[in-house]
């Protein structure tokens, strides 16, 4: 078959059924994985609050309050148990980090200290930064049981409390702003909000 | 044309990584691990073969002139279309990977196979073609990966070999390089003795 001129109508048209036929691809392969990739969201956000608040029976999923603060917005997962409130998981997130930003879920109990926290995404160094995921050093482990009252969140460098990972003083300041923002914006809701 | 001559091309002598140099941000950003490597390579793979295939079917349907808008865009939809599947069913996988994937649409080795094979041989060679580059890209990243993992945490395909920290200049981006340039050292070595 002879190679097309490159015509104005032969470019038209070319691009056209080209830019056409993608389209309708992507369209079918979008709605064929829209489920799976919700339900693959909705998981991971499952996980990390139930690693983050002590045993519930209810969807904290569903159970959720919204707050914009410092250009995002913190969300507020309920975990309740025979319908009294066993803790609170917040999606907080931080903008300091060594590569950026990065979001954790931190649980609180009841009495407002930390039940414990995970990471929910981040893109710190791996080896350096990303010790602070829970199952890769002790780290995230200081902060269980601690009251931000009075357990200063900052690095001891910073005259605070908390323990930075060694050669990533960086990625542990973020982590504790991002776990004082999730505090302060607790602080701050009533608690008819829930 | 020697279809065998033709796979076996992309694992040394005409490597992308080792020999044409082509699709080295990818290379460097995702070989911190081992895994990582091998997913990079085989989602690139899949992108390569499919874009091959396409192009060299519709070579005679394309006006020289769009040519390259057309590869783009078939290029770009494989791409986005290995994004979804792997959001949706890896998700692990696509935490890891997520930045590079949209940026295989960028990989110059996509787009010069596309240009440089698919446009102008036949569809049989062309699939043969993607498939050689493509395999021979995952073998550059895989042991890319595993040196670096072993090098700078200790750990061979996720298994931890010892406790504590390695050289961790290895998983940072200086380390990249480093360990590139010894591979195509020796990559060249390995070239001068079989010709």
């Amino acid at each position: 078959m002879a190679k097309k001129e490159s015509t104005f109508l032969n470019m038209l048209l070319t691009l056209f059924l080209v830019t056409l036929l993608a389209a309708g691809l992507l369209g079918s392969v979008y709605s064929l994985t829209k489920e799976p990739i919700r339900l693959a969201e909705l998981e991971r956000k499952n996980e990390a609050i139930r690693m983050v608040v002590p045993e519930f029976d209810n969807e904290p999923s569903l159970d959720v309050v919204k707050k914009y603060v410092d250009g995002d917005t913190l969300y507020f997962y309920t975990a309740r148990k025979d319908g009294d409130v066993v803790g609170i998981a917040v999606e907080t997130f931080t903008n300091e980090g060594f590569s950026g930003k990065f979001k954790l879920m931190v649980g609180f109990k009841p009495d407002n200290t930390i039940s414990d926290i995970a990471v929910i995404s981040h893109a710190e160094t791996p080896g350096l930064g990303d010790k602070m995921e829970q199952d890769k050093s002790e780290f995230s482990h200081q902060f269980r049981g601690k009251d931000p009252a009075t357990f200063k969140l900052s690095v001891k460098k910073d005259r605070g409390d908390v323990d930075a990972i060694t050669a990533s003083t960086i990625t542990s300041r973020a982590y504790c702003d991002a776990v004082q923002r999730a505090y302060d914006a607790l602080m701050n809701l009533s608690t008819s909000d829930f | 044309m020697n279809q065998w001559k033709n796979f076996s091309k992309g694992f040394i002598r005409e490597n992308a990584v080792f020999s044409l140099f082509l699709g080295l941000c990818p290379t460097l950003g995702v070989t911190t691990s081992a895994v990582n490597g091998l997913a990079m390579g085989l989602a690139t793979t899949f992108v390569l073969v499919m874009s091959n295939l396409v192009v060299s079917l519709v070579k005679n349907l394309i006006p020289n002139k769009v040519r390259i808008p057309s590869f783009i865009v078939i290029i770009a939809s494989f791409v986005t279309v290995v994004e979804l599947v792997m959001k949706g069913y890896v998700p692990v996988l696509f935490d890891a990977l997520g930045l590079f994937i949209p940026l295989i649409v960028v990989n110059c080795l996509v787009l010069g196979r596309a240009e440089a094979f698919a446009s102008k041989n036949s569809t049989w060679s062309s699939l043969v073609d993607g498939m050689g580059m493509g395999l021979g890209f995952t073998m550059a990243l895989t042991i890319l990966g595993t040196v670096r993992e072993i090098l700078g945490s200790g750990a061979f395909f996720g298994m931890k070999m010892i406790s504590g920290d390695a050289m961790l200049l290895f998983i940072l981006p200086p380390g990249a390089f480093i360990a590139l340039g010894y591979l195509i050292l020796l990559a060249n070595i390995l070239k001068e003795k079989t010709t």
